[in-house]
């Protein structure tokens, strides 16, 4: 069973999934996910999902999950490059990912969190100050 | 061929112009509004085309069954003359009266040679009468058909026509919906929005209502449908063009539709340019921005 390598850019992780998803490959990703938010003390989550081409019920559950995990560790996560075709699939499903934040692509994903991060710590100076 | 096809086959031969006379004057007093000299020589070729058609029919084929292959030259007559009265937008019951108006003077002639013996005429009567209520009934399902085949070439058209997707700016869309959503409609337009987003990488989507006549809970669920969608590319979209009468609407319906939305698509364009960091600057307020 092949795994999915999670990638750290600065103070985000980078996971780029490559492969069809099946169920045991998504909990191990939120086993190891969660291992690395905590050691690299990562403060976003980046998933690349260009290269799926089909997402079930369950893969929209875990990346559902993965975002409210991330969420409870202090990181924030981005779901990027979705495609048409799967967006359209997962609104009829009924999984709108109301938890998740999205991005068209790996460039725009990573200007948001920086500019959540940034905006977190701004927040936090105007409290303190 | 039984006795009576045989009658009633020599019956239309024989009399054949006189038939045709007939029914000429029975359409055209049938139609007050004197049509015009070219549909009535279009009309008076068809009938004797009719008239020709359906002695070929009744000598060969059973006077019962107009699906049999006897009848197939019938059939293609009937549907010619459907088809260019349905496309020419006369109403099926012009296009049936053409058929049933046979009866009278077929009939006429029933009459007038079988005069003293009232069984055989009240049976030649029926069969003929069966025979042409099927010929009847047959023109208006193919004139049904015709315009069956109109109404779906209109709708692809419409659906081709009415789904623009409009970039206004570097990374910002318009989408001017014209018309009912109905889900056929919605699922071009997510279609065509999320590739547009794609190829263009927009951020922001502005979904224009202006046009759109009402909105019901489905037309609701169908915005929130793409507005979703294009959520999950990564683009945020601003609803504009909500008339007065509609926001009432949507409030009495109790939907919450969860989008930022604007009165005019100058207020959504405005945010938009807000959202991706830009201004729109009056040049006379920046004098020193020019040459």
């Amino acid at each position: 069973m092949g795994e999915i390598p999670i990638l750290k850019i600065r103070d985000c992780l980078l996971v780029s999934i490559q492969v069809d998803m099946h169920d045991r490959l998504a909990l191990a990703l939120q086993d190891d996910l969660t291992q690395r938010i905590v050691e690299d003390r990562a403060r976003g989550v980046m998933i690349d999902i260009s290269a799926l081409e089909i997402v079930d019920s369950f893969i929209g559950r875990m990346l559902n999950n993965i975002a409210a995990m991330s969420r409870v560790l202090d990181a924030v996560t981005v779901v990027v490059g979705m495609r048409p075709a799967v967006a359209i699939t997962l609104v009829e499903l009924g999984l709108t990912l109301t938890g998740v934040r999205t991005a068209l692509n790996v460039d725009r994903g990573l200007e948001m969190i920086r500019g959540i991060i940034d905006r977190d710590e701004r927040e936090d100076d105007r409290r303190d100050g | 061929m039984s006795d009576h096809q045989n009658f009633l086959h020599g019956l239309i031969e024989k009399h054949q112009t006189q038939l045709l006379a007939d029914w000429l004057a029975c359409l055209t007093r049938g139609s007050a509004s004197g049509a015009g000299a070219h549909r009535d020589d279009d009309r008076s070729e068809q009938a004797k085309r009719f008239i020709d058609q359906l002695r070929m029919g009744v000598r060969h084929g059973q006077l019962s069954d107009i699906s049999a292959s006897d009848w197939t030259p019938m059939r293609e007559l009937l549907e010619d003359i459907s088809r260019s009265q349905a496309s020419e937008g006369i109403s099926s019951t012009q296009t049936a009266t053409f058929v049933f108006s046979f009866k009278e003077p077929l009939f006429e002639l029933l009459r007038r040679n079988i005069q003293n013996d009232t069984d055989c005429l009240a049976r030649e009567t029926w069969s003929a009468t069966r025979l042409l209520d099927q010929l009847g009934l047959f023109t208006i399902e193919c004139y049904q058909r015709t315009r069956e085949e109109l109404i779906g070439r209109q709708q692809q058209e419409l659906l081709e026509l009415s789904t623009p997707v409009v970039q206004l700016w570097d990374g910002i869309l318009a989408l001017p919906l014209i018309g009912t959503l109905d889900s056929a409609r919605t699922q071009i337009v997510m279609e065509s929005l999320l590739e547009r987003i794609v190829t263009s990488g927009a951020e922001i989507a502005i979904i224009d209502i202006t046009g759109v006549p009402t909105v019901d809970t489905l037309v609701a669920q169908h915005l929130i449908k793409t507005i979703s969608a294009a959520r999950l590319m990564g683009a945020d979209c601003i609803l504009s063009g909500i008339r007065p009468q509609i926001a009432q609407t949507i409030v009495h319906l109790g939907l919450e539709l969860n989008v930022i939305s604007k009165a005019t698509m100058a207020d959504a364009l405005r945010l938009a340019l807000h959202r991706t960091r830009k201004t729109i600057v009056s040049r006379a307020a920046a004098p020193a921005q020019e040459a």
